[in-house]
């Protein structure tokens, strides 16, 4: 005798009009399977179940478990097989169910993962992806924006799209890339905006920056969900007269600088905007480069918008005093035009 | 001491085969002899990390393997290196930290891989991520029909870290063609095993996994020959992945700076008797394999081609100091680029598209086994939650997820040490006196070694029903779900039930 359970449902991957970020991710893996049986995916619950977040629904259907390998509870495991899959000419896509369970296989992606081709010349073209940041009432271990210990550790790219259409076309560039490439993916903006594909094998070179919005009297740079805040407070600027030029970082390793230095040398201001932790955050970096390569140009310091130096809180009130918001980032805005 | 080693031969090895694992062992020792000379010269730039007395291993394992097959040493595995046909100079100049090296100076020791021809991947120092990382090589493998066998060395401290159980659950599951060599050299630094594990073997721990497992006297290099060809053909054949204990002892301390001065003397007396190299010249002798002729000639060879290498080590620059910024990121440096020994479209659609569903093979079956267990006594069992997955045909090599036991080999069984007998009376292996398996009794008058394995002591996938290691007051035998029946969550109820 035989049991079948009822059958996962298969999304179809939308293929016109607008589509939120978790399809436009799918929507890119699935394309990238489909032109090249070299890319398999790897990681938890991610077949039949369609992942935590139904990244991957549907691509067990189509692909098959050779190529939707779904894994025992093991982040150093589904790692170290990508990797080692990846030294056979792969190209596996890991997904890490929360990115926070990356720190659980920390030492496989610092050590192993980053280093083998600078030590050894063994390239390794994997891409680990999967839903960060917080503004959903996660609570501390899942709501982490653990990216600057991969932006520290030389070896590794690192992508943190702020739009579906970025996502996809930055996730496509990824898995051809002969490196390892992580790719975080924030939750909030998950589902909740939609977006009209670029038509076509649509792909985003890794480490280019973008101006979201342009303007004259200062610079706030930033990423992911802070991008859209960023943007939310520069309307609100304009509306007092302040021109903020936004930039959208999109790849945090390699920066971009000079999309950062062309901006500050024209507006000769600069916020930075993240939702990582404080200290040891990108704008540190950020502020540290500006000092290189545009001290003359500023016309006042820089300054930093940022989650509090805590873990992530789980209690709503706890959570927004955690987070950057919008009058958070008006309020430093304004401080700075004064200068 | 007299002891024969493996007989009969399951795998007959020719006589070029035999005079190569001696070539190949002593060439070993002898290049790592000159190391220690370089060492003390100061032109080794960092650390010197001896494998002596453990050369059958290296050698004996990496010798089973193909030309397709793909290793992954770790630092005291030099000599499997050299059997992948890695050449001495590539070792020399690791160690010198030379821009002639493999990693052009960027690291040093065995430190280096080689993905295109001989297949090898280096090993970080972190330990145990090299069994993942392997797994997934022999996942690849399959994936692409190369029908290789992936292997890789862990020591007997190694293997307590999460990277090795974590790769270890993920081979078992996946049914890699992984050989797992734990290199039991019954130090960890300076550790002893006895201190790291409550058991005597680390090969039991195959077990838990659903790995075959097999011990094997580490220093014969005929037995340890035997035993992974043994693996590695089971692995090609598709029967999952195997572990192969190997019992050996690092003659020397971690490292040159460490005189290892913690290693009880009658520990390294024992051992020293029952050097690989001495035992297998004689083993050669003794059956008239070779004579003293054939022998001066391998060692006049080794001592030849050591020295072209040495001196070319010597005379290589160190790299130049801007190399340091170069190579973090792979720019089209290196083409990327699948061996395929299969048709692609196996693994597209459509041929790659299943139903993307569980199935339950047999429910009545499940429920009733659900039920006798006491799990759930009086109602029908729970929703399936955990269930073989149902094989689609785009994946032979899934189709069984739980690994048969292997067969019973009696080949594997390593007799002669069943035989031996030791040279000194007490070997303490670094235990203490209330360690039983040393204790002389009369199951063991002659206090022979805790690891001596009687013949019917079968190494490959020992029955749990035939040595339960629970020998706790109820005795309840673990394993019993291999059996069919869940593990009880109260161990006070022997029946199993709440």
């Amino acid at each position: 005798m035989s049991h079948t359970a009822p059958s996962a449902s298969s999304k179809v991957v939308p293929t016109s009009g607008p589509i939120t970020m978790v399809d436009a991710i799918r929507q890119a893996m699935f394309e990238e399977m489909e032109r090249d049986p070299a890319v398999v995916a790897i990681g938890e619950d991610i077949g039949v179940y369609g992942g935590a977040f139904k990244v991957t629904d549907g691509l067990l259907a189509k692909f098959g478990r050779e190529r939707v390998i779904e894994t025992p509870i093991a982040e150093t495991a589904i790692i170290g097989a990508a990797c080692g899959m990846s030294f056979l000419g792969l190209r596996p896509v890991a997904e890490m169910q929360f990115i926070d369970f990356i720190a659980c296989c920390f030492n496989q992606v610092t050590n192993f993962v980053a280093k083998s081709h600078y030590l050894w010349g063994a390239p390794v073209p994997m891409v680990i992806r999967g839903p960060s940041g917080g503004g959903v009432h996660g609570g501390p271990f899942h709501s982490a924006n653990p990216e600057m210990y991969f932006v520290h550790t030389p070896g590794l790219k690192v992508i943190y799209p702020s739009t579906p259409s970025d996502a996809k076309g930055l996730l496509k560039s990824a898995i051809r890339d002969n490196n390892p490439v992580l790719f975080f993916e924030h939750k909030y903006l998950y589902r909740r905006l939609k977006e009209e594909m670029p038509p076509g094998d649509y792909t985003l070179p890794i480490g280019k920056a973008i101006v979201r919005r342009p303007g004259r009297d200062l610079t706030i740079v930033s990423y992911a969900a802070m991008a859209h805040t960023a943007m939310e407070a520069s309307v609100q600027l304009a509306k007092e007269g302040i021109e903020a030029e936004v930039i959208d970082l999109r790849t945090l390793l390699p920066l971009d600088k000079d999309t950062i230095l062309t901006s500050v040398k024209k507006t000769n201001k600069l916020l930075v905007v993240h939702e990582d932790t404080r200290t040891g955050g990108i704008a540190g970096e950020i502020a540290a480069l500006v000092f290189e390569g545009a001290f003359e140009d500023l016309d006042g310091p820089v300054a930093r918008v940022t989650a509090l130096d805590t873990p992530v809180p789980y209690a709503p009130p706890l959570e927004e005093r955690f987070l950057p918001n919008t009058e958070k980032v008006v309020a430093a805005a304004r401080e700075l035009a004064k200068y | 001491m007299t002891q024969p080693l493996t007989q009969p031969l399951t795998h007959a090895l020719t006589r070029e085969q035999h005079l190569d694992l001696y070539y190949y062992m002593q060439l070993n020792r002898q290049l790592e002899e000159r190391m220690v000379r370089l060492f003390r010269q100061n032109k080794i730039v960092g650390g010197l990390y001896s494998s002596l007395g453990q050369e059958a291993v290296s050698v004996g394992t990496c010798y089973a393997l193909e030309k397709r097959d793909w290793i992954a040493p770790m630092i005291r595995n030099i000599g499997a290196l050299l059997v992948k046909g890695v050449p001495p100079r590539d070792i020399f100049t690791q160690h010198m930290a030379k821009f002639t090296s493999p990693t052009l100076g960027k690291d040093g020791t065995s430190h280096f891989g080689d993905l295109k021809v001989r297949h090898i991947v280096s090993p970080i120092s972190m330990l145990g991520d090299l069994i993942p990382v392997m797994t997934g090589v022999a996942m690849a493998g399959r994936y692409l029909g190369q029908n290789i066998v992936a292997l890789t060395w862990i020591g007997d401290g190694g293997s307590s870290t999460g990277a090795f159980h974590e790769g270890l659950g993920l081979a078992a599951a996946q049914r890699a063609a992984f050989v797992l060599i734990i290199e039991n050299n019954q130090w960890a630094y300076s550790t002893p095993v006895s201190r790291q594990v409550p058991i005597q073997n680390l090969a039991d721990r195959g077990a838990a996994y659903g790995i075959a497992s097999a011990i094997v006297d580490g220093n014969d290099v005929v037995a340890v020959y035997q035993a992974a060809k043994y693996a590695v053909d089971e692995c090609r054949a598709g029967r999952g992945p195997r572990i192969i204990e190997v019992k050996t002892m690092r003659m020397r301390g971690h490292a040159q700076h460490d005189p290892a001065e913690y290693v009880p003397k009658e520990m390294f007396d024992y051992w020293k008797a029952r050097d690989p190299i001495t035992l297998y010249e004689k083993y050669l002798t003794e059956n008239k394999i070779w004579d003293t002729a054939a022998k001066s000639e391998i060692d006049a060879r080794i001592e030849r081609e050591l020295d072209v290498e040495q001196k070319f080590a010597e005379d290589s620059p160190l790299p130049p100091p801007e190399l340091a910024e170069k190579g973090v990121y792979c720019d089209g440096c290196h083409k990327i680029e699948a061996d395929w020994k299969r048709a692609k479209a196996d693994l597209m659609p459509p041929k790659s598209s299943i139903d993307p569903t569980w199935r339950l093979k047999d429910l009545p079956a499940y429920t009733q086994a659900t039920i006798a267990s006491g799990n759930g006594a009086k109602t029908p069992a729970p929703a399936p939650v955990s269930v073989p997955a149902a094989a689609p045909a785009s994946s032979p090599a899934m189709q069984e997820p739980v690994p048969a036991p292997a067969p019973e080999r009696a080949d594997l069984q390593p007799e002669h040490l069943a035989a031996e007998e030791p040279a000194v009376p007490r070997v303490p292996f670094g235990r203490g006196p209330k360690d039983k398996a040393f204790r002389q009794s009369p199951e063991n008058p002659q206090n022979k070694p805790a690891y001596t394995r009687a013949p019917k002591e079968k190494s490959f996938s020992r029955n749990p029903q035939e040595k339960s290691f629970s020998k706790g007051p109820r005795n309840k035998p673990f394993g019993k779900n291999a059996q069919g029946k869940p593990f009880t969550k109260n161990p006070q109820d022997k029946q199993g039930r709440r």
